[in-house]
């Protein structure tokens, strides 16, 4: 924790956005977490994306369960509107919430114990259900806010603090999510964020369930030798599978030379993401391949990284369910709560 | 650009805006935290070993540091540095018995000094500690050059003056008062192992247009001053022209207004932004009544029957050429009626009393031929600072030229080439006490600049003597403390310990820092930086290679805030809060 809040000075020579506001109008409260977390890094990136896509804050809302990921809805867009649930329950709030307003961008942000261990069914039907989200999962293979027990996500081998070996069997997101049929499957590092924020401004422009696992090491239980998830050891064992690029509606796109290599899917608000695979056998629309390229990552010791699966055709919760296209909470009182009569003719059909 | 070296005092040195633009290189920092704290005599102390007169340049400096200000770069105005130092030697106790005194055994080496203004004062402040014989000889029957005859009192009491120039003169230096040098031949006969002269820039520049010599209410400015000052004048006529628009200028025009003059004009050749006098005089002077006149060049005096009765000026227009040159054309003539002109238009050397043939030469402009460094005449032996140097200058430049000097004179009377000079060193220690907390306060406070209180207008024009300026309370002064950044605090960096996480990036309230592959042109890494580093005028740190990636943390020190976030949000204390002093070379004091 720091001994002073930030100061309301910035840099007289900083960019202003579309809306007229700089990086700093999306910041939100000073970090109370520990120095050197990930997790802030992260917070960072979605600040510069939120910023470059000139997303308006009140047209979004924060949402978070229990943990120190969960948190860090407090350190961001502090002018936004925000949910903090019960642990493990961020999905299914988010869920109600979009339903009701489906015109808002959720942010949900949680951590490997709120998704991979108390909330993972919901993260589950979350990603069944496609709900229109991003979905920032800040992956740091321990229970840091109880002093660094193994958790869900950690891999068999790593070491504890301490120096004892996880035996358990680790879940991980990627191939969750890939497995129950995710439109949007990416895995990031915190520490990395001329790669992760494309893939964050992506995340957001995609309709349907946008899933980001990000490697944001715990500095206080999860940084030493032994970690498989350390600043240390994401630098040595990353793999970038694509390197993606977000090109938003209105800027001119320009191709890099070796274009030939590049894959370019269009998103649903008109907005392109470019992808380059590193390797030349890899499609990032082919979701098989892109099981099969993380597995392979994963015995070789490697962390898959980049945006791995995208699939613009899904359909969200809203087009599965046949809502009206006016979001729930706009609708006229009279037009959504057309009264005792209008109920009666409905129950009479199920007679 | 390689990585940066910070163990060089300089590189740090240039963090601290306000003791890098200060000639004497003022610890202002550090002067001003102790004013927080209430150690005024802690505080005037410090800021004596460098500027050696306080409570004189607390209220006549010309205030290099402020424009050089970090605040000023963030926030409106910058902190009212100049003013602070006054609280501080306004509210000292007595200090006398820790000023630096003069060893009971002398090292048998003979100065003279030509002159008691603040370069000589300043030379024997130095050399007195060292156990010098100091001899100083002045025209006058009072120390202080100008500081005392012409800068009026209502900008600087007599009292401050005596009380500082004592603090020197009271070590043991032998004064000659009423004993004007006329001959250096015959002051060089009297076997002195060094000479220093510091005799300023007396004579005040003529303008010979028509009418000139035709009436007798046409002054010099600093002759007039110095006229008020020993009241030999005590009262101007109605109408009062000045021409000139430097700091005499706005001395004579605000005397005049206290010496019966019911209108006052100031007359400048240029508009406003190339006026010589410091904003805030130019906003006294205005708050008092007088008229300040751009574009008007004088063109003759129109005198009748031996009376002053107006001047004519050609009212001038200015354009600039592609090259910045202003070019000026005439509009018309007008005439303005008054009954007394003041000349404040620049002030030369004389040096009637230098005999051309002791060995120092002159230059075609009859200015003695001096060495920008060790201020040696083309005699080995005699010195020259102050505005006696290089024509005039302000008062802590004269302070520095008499520090400089002093080092010289004692390395010439100790045998040593005056050209090797004692080098700067600095201290370098962690300003962290514990876990965010640190030993000066990092919280940026938003409070606007201080307004300084003024006497009221009629009050001030009662007297010569009124003081205009009536400072800082504490309070002022203890928040005006607070709006100083701090740059003395060090964001020191130890590339080994970085793990490359980014929080000092991402907590940076003002984009300073940035991760980045090195380049060796330090103006194309200027273009790849977190924020635009624009300002050419400050330095970018750039570290050694970081261990993960060899990537380098680069730093724009032109914005940074010292505020210690990234110290904190450090989880390996790679960046730490670091304060710099810098240990300045006097004469017999060296750091190696």
């Amino acid at each position: 924790m720091t001994s002073i809040t930030k100061p309301p000075v910035r840099h007289p020579g900083l960019p202003r956005n579309a809306l007229g506001l700089t990086k700093r109008d999306y910041e939100g409260a000073m970090s109370t977490l520990c120095a050197g977390c990930g997790h802030d890094s992260v917070t960072a990136a979605l600040i510069q994306s939120f910023w470059e896509l000139d997303l308006p804050p009140d047209r979004a809302a924060k949402m978070s369960g229990i943990g120190c990921s969960s948190k860090t809805t407090a350190y961001f867009m502090k002018e936004s509107h925000g949910f903090n649930s019960v642990h493990g329950r961020m999905p299914s709030v988010t869920s109600g919430a979009n339903a009701a307003n489906r015109d808002l961008t959720y942010i949900g942000i949680s951590g490997d114990g709120d998704s991979l261990s108390i909330g993972l069914g919901q993260l589950c039907h979350a990603i069944r259900r496609n709900v229109n989200m991003l979905y920032m999962l800040e992956n740091n293979g321990v229970y840091g806010l109880t002093k660094g027990q193994f958790s869900a996500s950690a891999d068999i081998g790593s070491m504890s603090k301490k120096g004892e070996a996880n035996e358990q069997a680790p879940i991980d997101p990627v191939l969750l999510a890939l497995t129950l049929g995710a439109s949007f499957v990416a895995r990031s590092f915190s520490g990395d964020k001329t790669q992760l924020v494309p893939i964050i401004k992506a995340g957001l422009s995609h309709r349907g369930f946008a899933l980001i696992d990000v490697i944001s090491p715990c500095v206080s239980f999860n940084d030493h030798d032994g970690s498989t998830k350390s600043y240390a050891y994401m630098r040595e064992h990353e793999m970038e599978a694509v390197d993606a690029d977000f090109v938003p509606l209105r800027r001119e796109i320009i191709l890099p030379e070796d274009h030939a290599a590049v894959t370019v899917v269009q998103l649903h608000d008109g907005s392109t993401v470019r992808l380059r695979s590193t390797s030349p056998d890899y499609n990032p629309t082919d979701r098989e391949k892109a099981y099969k390229h993380v597995r392979s990552c994963q015995k070789r010791g490697e962390v898959a990284t980049g945006l791995l699966f995208i699939d613009e055709a899904g359909r969200d919760l809203h087009d599965m369910n046949r809502t009206v296209k006016t979001p729930l909470a706009e609708l006229p009182f009279e037009t959504l709560c057309p009264g005792k009569g209008a109920m009666d003719a409905l129950m009479e059909r199920y007679r | 650009m390689g990585s940066t070296d910070v163990s060089d005092p300089r590189y740090y040195h240039k963090v601290v805006d306000c003791q890098w633009a200060c000639p004497a290189h003022t610890n202002v920092p550090q002067y001003l935290r102790l004013i927080g704290q209430g150690r005024y005599d802690e505080s005037y102390l410090l800021n004596r070993q460098s500027n050696v007169f306080p409570g004189i340049l607390g209220r006549t400096c010309d205030r290099p540091c402020e424009p050089a200000c970090r605040r000023g770069r963030v926030d409106e105005k910058p902190v009212a540095i100049c003013r602070l130092k006054r609280v501080a030697a306004d509210l000292r106790g007595d200090i006398t018995d820790r000023l630096p005194k003069a060893p009971a055994q002398k090292n048998g080496k003979r100065v003279a000094l030509i002159g008691a203004g603040p370069s000589s004062l300043t030379v024997a402040n130095d050399l007195l500690p060292l156990g010098y014989d100091v001899t100083i000889y002045e025209k006058h029957t009072q120390p202080g050059g100008l500081m005392r005859f012409n800068i009026p009192s209502f900008r600087l009491p007599a009292q401050v003056l005596d009380d500082e120039c004592g603090y020197i003169i009271d070590q043991g230096a032998t004064m000659k008062y009423g004993t004007p040098v006329e001959s250096m031949k015959g002051l060089l006969a009297e076997g002195y192992d060094a000479v220093y002269v510091g005799s300023g820039a007396p004579q005040g520049k003529e303008l010979d247009i028509p009418g000139r010599w035709d009436a007798k209410t046409i002054h010099i400015g600093i002759d007039w001053l110095a006229n008020v000052h020993f009241e030999h004048i005590e009262k101007i006529e109605p109408r009062v022209l000045i021409i000139g628009v430097g700091n005499t200028a706005m001395d004579c025009c605000r005397t005049s207004m206290r010496m019966g003059a019911t209108s006052v004009k100031v007359f400048a050749r240029r508009g406003r932004k190339h006026f010589k006098a410091s904003p805030w005089e130019l906003t006294d002077a205005e708050e008092e009544g007088v008229e300040i006149m751009e574009n008007h060049a004088p063109k003759r005096f129109i005198v009748e029957n031996g009376t002053l009765t107006g001047m004519e000026f050609e009212r001038l227009s200015w354009t600039e050429d592609e090259k910045g040159r202003q070019k000026s054309t005439v509009v018309d003539t007008v005439v303005i009626p008054c009954d007394a002109v003041i000349l404040a238009i620049g002030q030369d050397n004389a040096f009637p009393w230098i005999e051309r043939d002791t060995g120092i030469e002159f230059n075609e402009w009859e200015m003695p031929t001096v060495d920008k460094v060790t201020h040696q005449s083309t005699r080995a032996g005699v010195f020259f600072g102050g505005d006696a140097a290089w024509g005039p200058q302000n008062i802590i430049w004269a302070v520095e030229h008499g520090h400089q000097a002093a080092i010289s004179m004692h390395l010439h009377c100790s045998g040593q080439d005056v050209t090797l000079r004692p080098a700067a060193g600095m201290n370098l220690v962690s300003a962290k006490l514990g876990l965010g907390s640190w030993n000066y306060a990092n919280d940026y406070n938003p409070s606007p600049r201080a307004h300084m209180q003024h006497e009221e207008l009629v009050k001030r024009f009662s007297a010569v003597s009124v003081e205009v300026e009536l400072g800082f309370t504490p309070e002022q002064a203890a928040r005006e403390v607070q709006r100083c950044l701090n740059c003395d605090v060090q964001t020191h960096f130890t590339d080994s310990l970085c793990i490359e996480c980014d929080a000092c990036i991402d907590v940076c309230p003002t984009s300073c820092l940035t991760m980045t592959v090195a380049d060796d042109d330090v103006a194309v890494l200027r273009t790849h930086l977190s924020a635009p580093a624009e300002n050419l005028d400050q330095a970018i740190y750039m570290s050694g290679p970081l261990m993960q990636t060899r990537r380098v943390m680069v730093k724009d020190e032109d914005v940074c805030l010292h505020c210690g976030l990234c110290a904190e949000r450090c989880p390996t204390a790679a960046w730490d809060m670091r304060q710099f002093d810098l240990l300045q070379p006097y004469a017999g004091v060296e750091h190696r």
